[in-house]
């Protein structure tokens, strides 16, 4: 019991004191997670909306495939992209490997399906609302698939923070594609298995704290959002 | 500008799967008093509403209106829903919206939205969010949003189905409204009292077919069809 008051008392510390390399893995991992939200979105976002609205051969099995991707273990997300870019691997050229570039895309692959799967059901849900009334007003094509997605923005950014969560809580992915190389590619998550394994719990229970923090956070701003947006506007 | 009327149905069938919801309807649409469809759950009413104003694709016959240019054909049509799809906005916003989608002049839509929501007793709420309004209220900016547009030609597709008899009530006061300033009202309904009240002439659809078409008066008076016959009498309790 003693041993874990003791790690408390000096992960709060240490998060007080705002010590430098806590502070630098902490950013280090925003800036990865957050990048890799950011291209997830880019491309789930309108890839969600197209299988929404879309009426193609093999639709029903690539919603399928897109639900069950959802739980893609991150180890074997690491492990693909890590053939991908490793020295022999297609895209070995890059000399991305071990770089925080890596880690930003095993990311993004690993959280795409969970924006493009979410995505997908909130604009089919809309647009089975909508479609009638919308194509009776005269809107089309762009126009209507913008009206909609306006619409339930809040649904959207859900989805793009359930992405955040996921990949800020990983760690299987960075780990094999980053190297957890100190002061280039630790992360929160790979910093605290290291740290655990090592014996330096202080460290590792200050950047656990934090990272939950981060999450609770998160999470805290999704259901304001949500529920500010639906008491307002319905 | 010459009338998007008559509108003109020939042999109009709709399918789905096989089964014929719509059988083979020919009919014409006149300007002048309201049209309402009546039938039982299951006629066909909303479907046909739906072929006419082109949100389905019949799978037999034609359909022909008075005016070839499929512009004028889009913006001289409004259509309000049984249940009234609200953007999430504000009730004026949802009337701009239409207004914009119509190719309105910017300058002009917010008059017109508020003069809209005049006439349905609704600009005090002009600025709630649409989505928050009581049901009767959304069905209100619903009929506002259509009539914002000026259309020549009003499809109503069970407007007062989901709602209390004060809100049918006002909802059918702006209905008479609407068609008192021109515009010809076609409603389905499958409530008798409705009917009467709003109707000039009556079309009774019966699964799928045109049973029988009336003179309001002469329809409740002296159904010629057996199945109307039926209709009438075993609704009439309810109403």
């Amino acid at each position: 019991m003693n041993s874990i008051f003791e790690a408390t008392r000096h992960a709060l510390a240490l998060i007080g004191g705002g010590d430098p390399e806590l502070v630098r893995i902490v950013l280090l991992s925003l800036k990865v997670s957050l990048s890799a939200v950011f291209c997830a979105a880019l491309l789930g976002l309108p890839l969600g909306a197209a299988i929404a609205v879309g009426r193609f051969p093999g639709r029903h099995a690539l919603i399928v495939l897109l639900n069950a991707l959802m739980g893609l273990p991150p180890v074997v997300v690491g492990l693909a992209v890590y053939l991908l870019l490793s020295r022999a691997g297609p895209l070995g050229e890059a000399g991305l490997l071990f770089t925080p570039g890596a880690m930003v895309i095993a990311q993004t692959v690993l959280i795409l399906p969970i924006i493009a799967a979410l995505s997908r059901q909130a604009v089919e849900d809309a647009w089975r609302e909508y479609e009638e009334q919308l194509r009776s007003l005269g809107a089309q094509g762009l126009d209507a698939a913008l009206t909609l997605l306006w619409d339930i923005r809040f649904s959207l950014l859900t989805a793009v923070l359930a992405g955040l969560g996921r990949a800020s809580a990983e760690v299987g992915a960075v780990m094999i594609v980053g190297g957890n190389i100190d002061g280039v590619t630790r992360v929160m998550t790979t910093a605290i298995a290291l740290e655990t394994s090592k014996g330096d719990l202080p460290l590792a229970l200050g950047l656990g704290l934090v990272l939950i923090l981060i999450v609770i956070l998160l999470n805290t701003g999704a259901f304001l959002i949500k529920e500010t947006a639906e008491r307002r506007s319905g | 500008m010459a009338s998007i009327l008559p509108l003109r149905l020939h042999e109009l069938s709709f399918k789905v799967n096989g089964r014929r919801i719509i059988d083979r309807v020919s009919l014409a649409i006149e300007s002048g008093a309201s049209t309402v469809i009546l039938g039982a759950n299951g006629a066909g009413k909303s479907v046909l509403m739906r072929l006419m104003h082109g949100l389905l694709v019949p799978s037999g016959g034609r359909i022909e209106w008075g005016s070839e240019d499929p512009r004028r054909l889009r913006r001289a049509q409004a259509m309000v829903f049984q249940q009234p799809v609200m953007l999430r906005r504000s009730a004026i916003a949802n009337v701009v919206y239409a207004l914009a989608c119509a190719g309105v002049q910017r300058a002009e839509r917010e008059v017109r939205a508020l003069n809209a929501l005049d006439s349905v007793r609704l600009r005090a709420l002009a600025h709630r969010q649409a989505r928050t309004l009581s049901v009767g209220e959304q069905q209100r900016v619903a009929l506002a949003r259509a009539w914002a547009l000026n259309p020549e030609v009003l499809f109503l597709d069970e407007p007062t189905a989901s709602l209390d008899p004060g809100a049918t009530r006002e909802i059918e006061r702006v209905i008479r409204a609407i068609a008192a300033a021109g515009a010809k009202v076609v409603m389905s309904t499958h409530n008798l009292g409705q009917a009467k009240r709003l109707g000039g002439e009556i079309l009774f659809l019966h699964e799928g077919r045109l049973a029988e078409r009336a003179p309001v008066d002469r329809f409740f008076a002296e159904p010629a069809s057996a199945e109307a016959e039926a209709f009438i009498r075993g609704e009439l309790p309810w109403t």
